[in-house]
């Protein structure tokens, strides 16, 4: 029997997040999301874009830290352009997501006054309200997955205002962790497990969310990587094995 | 015959017009390619209360460090690479200091944007929804279109200000004595937008060469930066450091990670301040080269 990682696991789910995306740029802001995002160029999503990190669109699908030949350019004023027009899937991180999606990546803390600060808002704001965006957390806890955010960054379902067709092109569309696939379908547009990975009981996401998880019984089992997409993620896309720094090595 | 004006100038001169209660711009992004000679020469003048605007990065570290930034309009503040948070900005929001303007990225443009073309602001959807608005108070408004959508509704949208500066400072590679410049690198960043925004205009670039000598090093599109955007430019090599200006040089992370390491006590920020920015900025290089050579010489000696 082959042994899958806890690793490999959510590099999938990473991956599944661009299945039928077509021609658009996903931009991973952490290391999983971009060995999910080549893996699913490498397989099931020829036609997603993908940059270097700086402003070159890459023609090759490189390992990770590997720079490879280009096919466009992407400088920071184009990738506001592209946010805007809504080709645009990203992957954020989040110090503080809570159960309609509001992500925090700015500080903890009153806003004048935090008491630890981080980044800032970024293009969270501007990624949430143009376009499909999703999330990665490494480490589901119920000090990410909180009652509520400190400075709202990226927008929740919860603030869509219905009479403002400003709104209309919001697509919190999911997060996904190391124990599980979660979306936005529940009852109010709440945080719903979609699939929890191999080996995860109900339990551990209930204990490890600060606010009720809704599906959580009827959650499918991630999918596990193929021989194909194993093979990939090891030998092809991250040979150094950065997965294993972001997510220990459960097997599964 | 008479040529075309030349405005070179020295970074003490450039920042000597600069007062208390400005609003200053500057280019660059996060820890890239910011034009730290010019925030040293800052650091050296006793202008205080300042407004900031900025892709944040160590420039805003430094100018919080010596307690100048009264105001900061910014959608970030990174070091770009570990330990990627500015130590000395995020003490000056911890203390509460400074009064923050935090917007996203693209509101930042919008707002310089607007300011570059004199007008009073420019929509976006950026912000909606979002914490911007409680940090900014009533500063920043909404506008609903005139227009109709498809469905017959109305979009309210963020009404960005103009966020016009009275003075802005970029660095480029590649310049010329009247102002034109290019970048090298693979991204131009804002620095252009900076320079429109603002009533004085201050260039820094690696170096300054004849005009028939920069037009005939790069491609006509790297010339982000002609000479109507200009008034005065600085010679200044190394002038980016500790921040990249690549394909020149790459970001110091050594260095970067000894100022962050630094900012950790007063005693230890002393002893940066005293190495580094007490003195002008050729002692600030010779420091650099001198923190260089020793990591290189402990390295040596450890092998």
């Amino acid at each position: 029997m082959i042994s899958v990682t806890r690793a490999e696991v959510c590099a999938v789910a990473c991956a599944e997040l661009f299945r039928d995306a077509g021609e658009i740029m996903v931009s991973p802001m952490a290391p999983m999301v971009a060995i999910g995002a080549r893996l699913a160029r490498l397989t099931f999503s020829p036609d997603i874009l993908l940059t270097d990190g700086e402003a070159r669109l890459l023609a090759d699908t490189p390992p990770m830290g590997a720079t490879g030949a280009i096919e466009g350019w992407m400088p920071f004023s184009r990738v506001f352009e592209t946010l805007a027009w809504g080709r645009r899937h990203v992957v954020m991180g989040a110090n503080q997501i809570d159960r309609y999606g509001n992500q925090n990546l700015s500080a903890f803390g009153p806003i004048q006054h935090p008491k630890r600060q981080m980044f800032g808002v970024r293009g969270a704001p501007g990624n949430t309200i143009n376009h499909a965006t999703s999330y990665w957390v490494g480490n589901h806890s119920a000090r990410v997955f909180g009652g509520s955010v400190d400075v709202v960054s990226g927008i929740g379902w919860d603030k869509v205002d219905s009479g403002n067709p400003a709104y209309r092109f919001v697509n919190v569309y999911r997060v996904v962790t190391n124990l599980g696939v979660f979306d936005f379908n529940g009852p109010d547009h709440q945080m719903r497990a979609v699939s929890l990975h191999p080996g995860v009981e109900a339990g551990q996401v209930a204990e490890n969310t600060g606010f009720e998880v809704h599906g959580l019984d009827s959650a499918e089992t991630t999918r596990l990587p193929t021989g194909d997409e194993q093979k990939l993620i090891q030998e092809t896309i991250d040979p150094r094995g950065l997965r294993d720094r972001e997510v220990k090595a459960v097997k599964s | 015959m008479t040529g075309v004006t030349d405005k070179r100038t020295t970074l003490e001169e450039a920042v000597s017009s600069i007062e208390s209660g400005m609003t200053i711009g500057i280019g660059g992004w996060g820890s890239r390619r910011k034009p730290m000679a010019f925030v040293r020469a800052l650091l050296r003048t006793g202008v205080t209360d300042l407004t900031v605007v900025s892709y944040g990065g160590p420039d805003v570290g430094l100018l919080c460090s010596a307690g100048k930034v009264k105001r900061l309009y910014y959608g970030f503040v990174s070091l770009d690479s570990p330990p990627f948070y500015d130590p000395w900005f995020a003490k000056a929001r911890t203390t509460g200091a400074i009064e923050a303007r935090e917007m996203d990225e693209g509101m930042l443009r919008c707002g310089l944007q607007a300011a570059a073309q004199r007008l009073p602001f420019l929509p976006i959807r950026a912000g909606l929804g979002s914490d911007v608005r409680a940090f900014w108070g009533d500063e920043l408004k909404t506008v609903t279109s005139p227009y109709p959508t498809d469905d017959g509704g109305f979009e309210e949208l963020v009404a960005m200000p103009a966020l016009t500066l009275d003075a802005a400072f970029v660095h480029l590679n590649l310049g010329d004595a009247s102002g034109n410049a290019a970048y090298t690198g693979i991204d131009p960043y804002f620095d252009d937008l900076f320079l429109m925004a603002a009533d004085r205009r201050y260039l820094s670039v690696e170096k300054v060469v004849p005009t028939e000598e920069l037009v005939k090093s790069v491609p006509p599109q790297a010339l982000l930066i002609n000479r109507m955007m200009v008034d005065s430019v600085v010679e200044a090599p190394n002038g980016a450091h500790f921040t990249t200006a690549e394909p020149d040089y790459h970001r110091d992370e050594k260095f970067q990670r000894h100022y962050a390491e630094a900012a950790g006590s007063d005693e230890s920020w002393g002893a940066f301040y005293a190495t580094y920015l007490a003195g002008d900025e050729a002692d600030y290089q010779a420091a650099v080269r001198k923190f260089t050579a020793d990591a290189a010489a402990a390295k040596e000696a450890s092998k």
